[in-house]
């Protein structure tokens, strides 16, 4: 965990002392509807379908116990008892009262959180691996970066009214888990030739109306050099990039309109300028930054892991298949990362009750060394949890429903709030959820299937992340109705792609359908149990899909037009 | 006229605000567009001083030739969320070490003004239904800042970690 220092504590405190007087005076009248947006919106309030919709900051995902637990609070006070976990790490509040959000923000400050740029033009909330620090495959802990990066752009008083919102992603580990590729900056962390820690620098990535993969446009930058390169980009970004067409304002539309090669050609002109200024690190700032992170206190592997865990795997199917799918290797010997599913069967997916936020808490205080993490796939991480302790935390999840074996299956998908709450959407994304979740409900059915991303959106803007799902799901309004346009084959990992459109869209009753479909044509396509979704359709193409999903006529039609 | 701040005070406007066709009040200190200054000097040489307003889309480092010399620059928000001359400030002070006057023109309003300060404007147009007093009130919004920019008078966090 990252412990505050006064300074941090200050400007969190100031920023909600600020936010209360710009309530104040929109309450008051002094303060007009659009210029309250535009501020409301940095600090993650929307007005939404039925009321204000708050977004929490969850800086790269990692919360404490004691913050958590401030989290269930804030669900039961302010809220109706529940919160949403979304694809940046964050959470939303749905039903806050305006005029109540100062005080929320307050609460939120003594456990050292806020909702600052969670939303509007700026700089939004820093995402990384949920795996940081404890997967056996990250070159170094990218979190340090990441709060250097957060501390950076908060309150930065040059790029708080960019064209468009801003977002980044890091990591630091041979597989991507954070979906770096499809970020308006993905950072990667990385040793050049020599040894020395650096970066390489994606810039242009982006899901949404426009689809498109980040470009590398600097394989290499030293490590004290990360502010001075962050500010060219978002300084050529700034003073370059659209601002007539909402549809066309963000980073990666400047970049290929001027080209890859331009763009990079511009920001290293810039940063030639400015990259031995005051803006270059030193070695202490990073040791200083890594030194504020709690450091788990872990014990040897023969205490972490006496052998119990093997037998109780061998006792106990139901938990051996949770742990199956549930459990991920851990870099210290004798622990492992677990996955709390937040897709459980009849719950959208990504909430959490209060009850079940205060339960979390508890649990990562006995289990795992008071931290939590949320992932981008909206599910939750006790990341350090020895062996010994699994069956104990097993029951206890089970017990609160957030046991579901299914990380990484079918029905572990991603789902964004969609018409049910959000006032952007163009159709339901939760029912569409439930309905997948009915019909692939049995488990084994889902173990063979193996490992799949579904992601689904209700609308373009694509916070369901669709366009990187294996199998992909957009809602689309068309004549006040509720339709659904299916996307094969995207990724937003090392082999990052954008899916490609089956055809013509498909109705609210056959969207499960249409899924079942796909599903049985990989089956019967695949070579082996262990070719994936994502390999056989890399292999097989569009032809058997698209031939099982349409008429052939229907899909010839489609082809002609 | 909009109320003018400079520094950290409400002053009398010393500056004139010239369209492009109204000619020059002698011995007065004139705000012109690039566009008047660039078509003729001579028309102003009446004025004892002359300031340039400058759009959002100027590109300051192809300009500065004409920009060094003025005693003031004029930078302008058309509507309040778009950020250009944030950008337009800084590299004024910053890369070209202007010392002049850079003045927030247009759709200035309380909630970006101490932003604007640390990009380098020291002069404010206010829109003209902003509250004087409480736009003083925001220049003192916070108290320290995590990034250093054109104007570092406010503690930053970096150089009091690395002093403690």
């Amino acid at each position: 965990m990252y412990r505050y220092d006064e300074y941090d504590q200050k400007l969190v405190d100031e920023r909600v002392a600020q936010f209360r007087d710009q309530t104040r005076r929109f309450l008051a009248g002094t303060l007009g509807e659009d210029e309250f947006r535009a501020l409301r919106l940095r600090n993650g309030l929307y007005v939404q379908r039925f009321a204000p919709m708050l977004r929490i900051a969850i800086p790269y995902g990692l919360l404490s116990a004691k913050q958590m637990r401030m989290l269930a609070h804030i669900a039961r006070k302010y809220d109706k008892g529940y919160g949403h976990f979304t694809t940046r790490q964050n959470l939303q509040f749905n039903w806050p009262k305006l005029a109540e959000v100062p005080d929320l923000l307050a609460d939120l400050a003594t456990v050292q959180m806020h909702a600052i740029q969670t939303s509007g033009n700026c700089i939004r909330n820093i995402t990384a691996d949920h795996l940081a620090g404890v997967a056996d495959d990250e070159l170094v802990d990218p979190r340090p970066y990441c709060e250097l990066t957060r501390q950076w752009s908060s309150f930065h008083p040059e790029f708080n009214w960019l064209p468009r919102k801003f977002k980044f992603a890091f990591s630091a580990s041979i597989n991507d888990r954070a979906a770096t590729r499809v970020h308006d900056i993905g950072v990667h962390l990385v040793k050049n030739e020599q040894g020395e820690l650096g970066y390489s620098i994606f810039v242009g990535g982006g899901l949404g109306r426009m689809p498109m993969l980040g470009h590398l446009i600097r394989p290499f930058l030293p490590e004290v050099d990360l502010f001075s390169y962050l500010e060219a980009i978002l300084r050529i970004y700034n003073l370059q990039g659209r601002r007539d067409n909402i549809h066309r304002a963000r980073i990666k539309v400047l970049v290929k309109a001027l080209g890859p090669e331009k763009f990079t050609e511009l920001v290293e002109a810039e940063w030639a300028k400015i990259k031995d200024g005051y803006l270059k690190l030193l070695p202490e700032d990073i040791e200083r930054m890594k030194a504020r992170f709690d450091v788990p206190a872990y014990v040897d592997a023969a205490s972490a892991d006496n052998g119990s865990f093997d037998a109780q795997l061998a006792a106990d199917s139901k938990f051996a298949a949770w742990a199956k799918r549930n459990l991920r290797t851990h870099v210290k010997p004798g622990y492992a990362a677990v996955f709390v599913s937040l897709k459980a069967n009849g719950v959208a997916p990504g909430d959490v009750t209060d009850r079940q936020m205060d339960a979390l808490a508890d649990l990562a205080e006995r289990f795992s060394f008071d931290e939590l993490r949320a992932t981008h796939d909206q599910n939750l991480v006790l990341a350090d949890v020895a062996k010994n302790d699994i069956y104990a935390l097993w029951q206890q999840l089970a017990g609160l429903g957030l046991a579901t074996p299914n990380i990484g299956l079918l029905t572990d998908l991603i789902c964004c709030p969609g018409l049910d709450f959000c006032s952007l959407a163009n159709a339901g994304s939760i029912g569409v959820a439930q309905d997948i979740f009915d019909r692939f409900e049995d488990f084994d059915y889902q173990h063979d299937i193996g490992d799949i991303k579904l992601k689904m959106s209700g609308c373009m803007n694509g916070c369901g992340h669709h366009t990187v799902g294996h199998i992909g799901i957009l809602g689309v309004d068309k004549s006040g109705e509720e339709w659904y346009q299916v996307t094969l084959g995207g990724s937003a990992e090392n082999d990052a792609a954008l899916g490609d459109r089956t055809g013509p869209s498909f109705s609210r009753s056959d969207i499960a359908p249409a899924i079942e479909k796909i599903i049985e044509v990989y089956l019967e396509q695949r070579e082996a149990a262990e070719e994936s979704f994502l390999a056989t359709y890399r292999r097989v193409g569009m032809a058997p899909f698209k031939a099982r999903l349409y008429d052939k006529a229907d899909a010839h039609a489609e082809e002609a037009a | 006229m909009s109320t003018l701040i400079r520094g950290n005070a409400v002053v009398a406007d010393d500056w004139l605000e010239l369209d492009d066709e109204t000619a020059v009040p002698s011995g007065a200190s004139v705000i012109v567009s690039l566009a008047r200054w660039q078509s003729g000097r001579e028309a102003l040489a009446a004025a004892a001083r002359v300031g340039l307003r400058l759009p959002n889309t100027e590109d300051i480092d192809a300009l500065w030739p004409l920009l060094r010399e003025r005693p003031l620059i004029a930078l302008q928000f058309p509507k309040s969320s778009d950020g250009r001359a944030f950008s337009q400030a800084r590299l004024l002070r910053e890369q070209h070490g202007f010392d002049g006057e850079i003045r927030a023109t247009g759709d200035v309003q309380r909630d970006q003004l101490q932003f604007m300060q640390r990009c380098g404007f020291d002069a404010f147009a206010l829109r003209a239904d902003q509250n004087v007093d409480d736009c003083l009130k925001a220049l003192r919004d916070f108290d320290l800042a995590y990034q250093h920019a054109a104007r570092a008078d406010l503690p930053l966090v970096w150089q009091l970690r690395r002093g403690s």
